[in-house]
């Protein structure tokens, strides 16, 4: 397999195609949004909480940019329904980058992890959860609007 | 413009200068599409440069033994290259800076905090790179004077109709504008702008990065009052630029920076101001790129900018044409003739950033982003662009990779 088809497998041109969870969920009980001001990628992340008021029952995505940004949070998506959002708060960015598997540059990096930044910053203005300090930086860094 | 066996220059050969073609990136040699931001550097200037240090490096100016006189005398020796190379009057009008960036700064700050006010305007277009805009916002909202833009038509040319309602909107004081576009291309009406400038007793600031390494440049003849340029698009060391400014707005304008070398004399309760250009120049400088800069302009002028700028048009050309029978690709700016060897471009339904990762698995080097002109994505519409750009080593094969290399893109994203 060349670099090139590594880079953009059929999996991520799949998922930037036909992104999962593509849409804005009204009425929603988390939301945040964010961009990578590098590459002007924006994605917007909406949660609906289960009975439980924990678990995502429903997730949904708007966005635009780059094909690794909205790959990535397609594969996001898909990666936390049904999950808790504590559990989501201390996720490892590398369980979605094992989910991507393709090597990626640094700068690419940021691109891949803003869906899954945004989705910790929702949750933890919706409830509460923690966010530790590298999404803190994150955070600032990449802009995740304030509501 | 015409080319004639005369002004026609040998790429080929001039890219032995160059060690790093030598380089092979992703197991292919480097098609370098990525000039205007910056060049790569001939070995002329490497080898000029590490032989100023092993021979002539001291402080400039102060010292009394050899050494800092042979320093000086380099130093001094490309502020005098510089000053020819647009043809000032005066090299005590030249003032090195750290680039383009930091000198249309020190004339935002030190000419604009003493002379704008409620009620003035500060002119700027649409189609800035942000280190010629941003100081001027900044400034314009810090003294209360208005921010005011020339608009871009489709074709991002400017659009000076506009000219006689901003005049309306109170005394305009400044008038800034790249004479090239960084983004497109664009080769603007400096001459015409700088005229109507100082009909309103405004000043002319010119932003010459994009425009000095690729054609001739004349502060004289483009009537301007300040002009700033940067080494490292031309062939130079980057670190290193120069801003030239009439001798009268200089003599008045206060200090930029404060420190040694600026000063004339230093006392408890007051100090004086050395003399231009050194009055603009605290600290000590960027020596040896200074004196490489010096160095890179001789290696372009003994091409010969009309030579360059004959390239180039050839190389655009080429591009435009091949590009535009790419599918679904849409370039942006003007037509050739009113361009330098800019092209930016998108591709419909694939982020620049893609476009750019996949053209260098080909071991295409573009640049895909906003290019620092914000305000002129907005007016195009798009959150980025692809953009390719050329200098005097760039061939017309490496026009033919791009092409390949997006047809790649394209056949990937379908």
């Amino acid at each position: 397999m060349s670099e090139l088809d590594q880079l953009y497998r059929e999996v991520i041109l799949d998922h930037y195609r036909n992104p999962r969870g593509h849409g804005a969920l009204e009425p929603h009980d988390a939301h945040a949004e964010g961009q990578n001001p590098l590459c002007g990628d924006e994605v917007s992340i909406f949660v609906r909480f289960a009975d439980d008021g924990e678990t995502i029952d429903e997730i949904g995505f708007e966005g635009r940019g780059c094909a690794i940004s909205q790959a990535a949070t397609s594969m996001l998506t898909e990666l936390v329904k049904g999950r808790k959002a504590e559990e989501v708060a201390v996720l490892p960015k590398d369980e979605l980058l094992e989910e991507i598997g393709i090597p990626l540059t640094p700068i690419r990096l940021k691109c891949a992890i803003l869906g899954l930044g945004v989705l910790k910053v929702a949750l933890h203005r919706a409830k509460g959860t923690p966010l530790p300090e590298e999404w803190r930086t994150l955070e600032n860094e990449l802009r995740l609007a304030d509501d | 413009m015409a080319v004639t066996p005369a002004t026609k220059l040998d790429a080929r050969r001039l890219r032995a200068d160059f060690p790093v073609f030598d380089e092979l990136v992703n197991g292919k040699p480097v098609a370098f599409l990525d000039s205007a931001a910056s060049t790569q550097k001939p070995r002329q200037v490497l080898d000029a440069m590490r032989e100023f240090y092993e021979h002539s490096y001291a402080n400039v100016h102060r010292g009394v033994y050899t050494l800092a006189e042979r320093a000086t005398a380099g130093y001094e020796g490309a502020r005098e290259k510089v000053r020819a190379y647009v043809n000032a009057p005066s090299s005590r009008e030249v003032i090195f800076t750290r680039g383009a960036t930091e000198a249309l700064n020190l004339v935002a700050y030190a000419w604009g905090l003493d002379n704008l006010g409620p009620g003035d305007v500060v002119v700027i277009t649409e189609l800035e790179h942000h280190s010629n805009f941003v100081p001027w916002q900044f400034i314009a909202k810090k003294t209360g004077a208005e921010f005011a833009h020339i608009p871009i038509d489709d074709l991002g040319e400017l659009q000076l109709d506009a000219l006689d309602e901003i005049a309306t909107r109170g005394n305009v004081k400044v008038v800034a504008n790249n004479l090239v576009s960084n983004t497109l291309g664009t080769v603007n009406p400096v001459e015409k702008l700088a005229t109507w400038a100082h009909e309103q007793g405004a000043i002319m600031v010119v932003d010459a990065a994009q425009a000095a390494p690729h054609r001739k440049i004349d502060v004289q003849a483009l009537g301007c009052d300040f002009l700033a340029f940067s080494s490292h698009k031309l062939c130079g060391p980057s670190g290193v630029g120069a801003l030239w400014g009439r001798r009268e707005l200089l003599e008045e304008m206060q200090p930029f920076n404060f420190g040694g070398e600026m000063i004339r004399s230093v006392a408890l309760d007051r100090t004086s101001w050395n003399e231009l250009p050194y009055k603009f120049e605290a600290g000590t400088p960027a020596i040896a790129e200074a004196y490489g800069f010096g160095v890179a302009i001789d290696y372009v002028s003994e091409i010969g900018l009309d030579a360059i700028e004959a390239h180039e048009h050839e190389l655009v050309v080429q591009a435009m044409d091949a590009l535009a029978e790419i599918p679904g690709l849409r370039i942006f700016g003007p037509p050739a003739e009113r361009r330098t060897g800019i092209v930016s471009f998108e591709l419909e339904n694939v982020h620049p950033h893609d476009v750019a990762q996949i053209l260098d698995w080909e071991g295409v080097a573009v640049r895909a982003g906003h290019h620092c002109t914000q305000p002129l994505m907005t007016r195009l519409g798009v959150a980025a662009t692809t953009r390719a750009s050329f200098y005097l080593y760039s061939l017309p094969e490496e026009v033919d990779r791009l092409v390949a290399g997006l047809l790649k893109v394209r056949k990937t994203f379908a």
